[in-house]
């Protein structure tokens, strides 16, 4: 394995080690995922908006919002104790710690979409048996886009003083073309509709990440280096 | 007065005319557009405010769009005047999207019935105005020189990248969800009146943004000077 | 591959700055092996910058720092391998074992067997009982010993220190100094920066005083501490 690859692997399980030893990032994220779904049951009027009408919405917004909250675990942990001058040191190529917490971080958005899909097809008691594998695919597509550039706002942000109102005011534009991708092709996925009808929005998820996983990789020595 | 500041007075001066220079174009422009322009058979002389909303949403995307340049060129030449000139631009832009956005539906509600459609330029000087914010709320943030250079810089790369997709989104949205038929101010093909005009409009707020920016960057070379010569 | 023996680390012409801010103005520096260069100087005077350029963590503004004749490049990391890092902070992840973190330094230098290249280290700072413990659990002193096994996890031929005897009783001092003694004598070479003048006199042996992004002074340490701070009081101008 190339050496730049394997440095990376051992970046992303480290990072997934430290989390399941304290999975304080992981159950906050998780109530709050929980908590969110909870809140649009009771705030929205049954009788009025159908719950196949707001369903991707909801879901999306929750995955969201979640996932944003575990973003800034992947540098705070490095500023702990000064490991992150430890990482600058070594001979690890800046890419490969990018993609080492990119990786952690979608290890980490990937567990709180997997927990908090079953509970909304609870709370919404939606049938989503012949949707679930492209939304499972969907799923894997946009949050690719979002965590990498999330990953990069992440390690500014934690060097400020309010680092978790920095990153969404960051972020949150960002996660926009991703969402609204989403949003589109879930509620096609479940309403049946044909492949044809999703594809532009398939395209601009791929893109997307493409893009954004490229200009993240090459943005990211700016971020660490000094 | 140091040199220093000398030189940082002369630029904003020299930002100051041209600024003033440009909204006296602009003044023009508002007469040409109200006297010597035909008006627009279906929407009549209420059409006449693009020609300086169309210019205004234009400037600032000129201002991101060059914040993001300035910024990609700042990683690769480290020059310290062009991080000072990105943010110029990104406070100039945030301006420019402000005004946009607010005057665009204070005009709107009397001739369309509504304070705000998610059409192409709205929507995107939205979410110019919400990069520019997170751009600047992240300078305020950071205290070192140079990192706030570098980290602007990537912000301003990234934001740059963003903006085609918005547009992408946005075309998508319209295409497969056909909004309510809107009478807006903008037209496939222009008499040539009207085109004049416009182009008009276009160069004489393009002068304003540099005029601003101009004065902007001016300050920021007067506070610098100012912090060495307090740090002695 | 032809052996290498000129210095072990060499600064030329090292200036940082950000426009007409300048925290270096051209630093030269020259380690041989068994050397150990103690850094001293007024608070921003710019060691700590200095000590980042020299581990590559910070780019300079102009100048350029060698590592066993290599040029320090962030994008060429082998470069940055011979060198190692002690500071007042741990490195250490607070959810991770002493040893998980060993490990995981091992890993990330790629040596070959790293859980026994890990334990070796503990053992070699008399740490290996507390293997299992996480970092919250261990004292100043010891959690010191254990930052030391992570720096010298690797055989580096350069040690970077920072500001190390801080918060350190004397025993602890005093353990790190022996240590680092030791190591001196194999050939590893140093450069401390430090305010505890006091701490790293005896292990210099050479002092260098850093003032206003230059050189003040750099010579042979010699003497007591005592002959040289009325010296070192004037070149700051205390």
């Amino acid at each position: 394995m190339p050496e730049a690859i394997r440095l990376a692997f051992v970046i992303a399980a480290k990072d997934i080690r430290a989390e399941l030893r304290s999975r304080t990032a992981l159950l906050s994220a998780l109530v709050f995922a929980a908590l969110v779904l909870v809140i649009f049951n009771f705030a929205r009027d049954p009788t009025v908006l159908a719950a196949t009408d707001l369903a991707p919405s909801v879901l999306w917004v929750t995955f969201a919002f979640a996932a944003m909250l575990g973003l800034n675990r992947a540098f705070n942990v490095e500023r702990e104790h000064g490991a992150l001058d430890g990482l600058l040191l070594a001979p690890l190529p800046r890419s490969s710690l990018f993609w080492g917490k990119l990786l952690a971080n979608l290890a980490f958005v990937g567990v709180v979409e997997a927990v908090t899909l079953p509970l909304f097809v609870l709370f919404f008691n939606v049938d989503l048996s012949a949707a679930l594998p492209g939304i499972i695919g969907t799923a894997a597509l946009a949050t690719v886009g979002f965590v990498a550039a999330g990953t990069v706002f992440s390690a500014m942000a934690v060097r400020t003083r309010f680092a978790e109102l920095m990153l969404p005011v960051l972020l949150l534009p960002f996660m926009v073309p991703p969402l609204v991708g989403a949003v589109q092709v879930t509620s096609r996925l479940m309403a049946g509709r044909p492949l044809s009808e999703m594809l532009g929005w398939l395209r601009l998820l791929a893109l997307y990440d493409i893009v954004f996983l490229t200009i993240s990789t090459l943005t990211f020595a700016a971020v660490v280096d000094e | 007065m140091s040199p220093d500041l000398a030189r940082a007075n002369a630029v904003v001066r020299r930002g100051f005319w041209i600024s003033a220079l440009a909204f006296l174009g602009i003044a023009g422009v508002y007469v040409l557009a109200l006297g010597f322009t035909p008006v627009e058979a279906r929407q009549g002389v209420a059409q006449k405010i693009f020609y300086l909303h169309v210019p205004a949403a234009w400037c600032a995307l000129l201002a991101f769009s060059l914040v993001g340049i300035v910024s990609a060129l700042y990683l690769w030449l480290h020059d310290p005047r062009l991080d000072l000139f990105a943010a110029s631009s990104a406070e100039v832009g945030v301006t420019f999207s402000a005004v946009m956005l607010t005057t665009g539906p204070i005009w709107a509600k009397p001739i369309w019935g509504t304070w705000w459609t998610w059409d192409a330029r709205l929507t995107l000087t939205l979410f110019l105005f919400f990069l520019f914010v997170g751009y600047l709320a992240l300078r305020a943030a950071i205290h070192d020189r140079q990192e706030r250079a570098r980290f602007s810089a990537v912000v301003g790369i990234m934001g740059l990248l963003l903006v085609p997709f918005i547009h992408l989104s946005v075309y998508l949205f319209r295409t497969l969800h056909p909004q309510p038929v809107v009478l807006k101010p903008s037209a496939p093909s222009l008499p040539p009146e009207m085109l004049r005009t416009l182009l008009i409009s276009f160069a004489m707020f393009s002068l304003l943004y540099l005029g601003f920016v101009t004065v902007r960057y001016g300050i920021g070379l007067a506070l610098e000077a100012r912090e060495l010569r307090d740090a002695g | 591959m032809p052996s290498y023996d000129g210095p072990l680390l060499e600064a030329t012409g090292l200036h940082r700055s950000f426009g007409a801010a300048r925290i270096l103005r051209g630093v030269d520096l020259r380690l041989q092996p068994g050397e150990a260069l103690a850094v001293v100087g007024p608070n921003g005077a710019g060691k700590t910058t200095l000590l980042r350029l020299l581990a590559g963590i910070m780019r300079p503004t102009q100048g350029e720092v060698r590592v066993l004749g290599r040029v320090l490049t962030s994008s060429a990391p082998e470069t940055r391998r011979p060198l190692g890092l002690l500071s007042h902070q741990s490195l250490l992840y607070d959810d991770l074992t002493i040893l998980e973190n060993l490990i995981f330094a091992a890993r990330l230098y790629g040596l070959a067997d790293p859980a026994g290249a890990a334990l070796a280290a503990l053992e070699d700072v008399d740490l290996a009982r507390r293997a299992h413990d996480q970092p919250r659990r261990l004292s100043r002193g010891l959690l010191q010993r254990a930052a030391i096994a992570r720096a010298l996890l690797h055989k580096p031929r350069v040690l970077l220190l920072d500001e190390p005897f801080t918060a350190l009783d004397a025993t602890a001092a005093e353990r790190l100094r022996v240590l680092l003694r030791g190591r001196l004598a194999q050939g590893l070479a140093m450069v401390l920066v430090t305010h505890h003048l006091t701490e790293a006199w005896e292990l210099a042996s050479r002092v260098a005083v850093l003032a206003g992004g230059r050189w003040a002074l750099d010579e042979p340490r010699a003497g007591d501490l005592a002959a040289f701070l009325p010296r070192y009081h004037e070149l700051v101008g205390a």
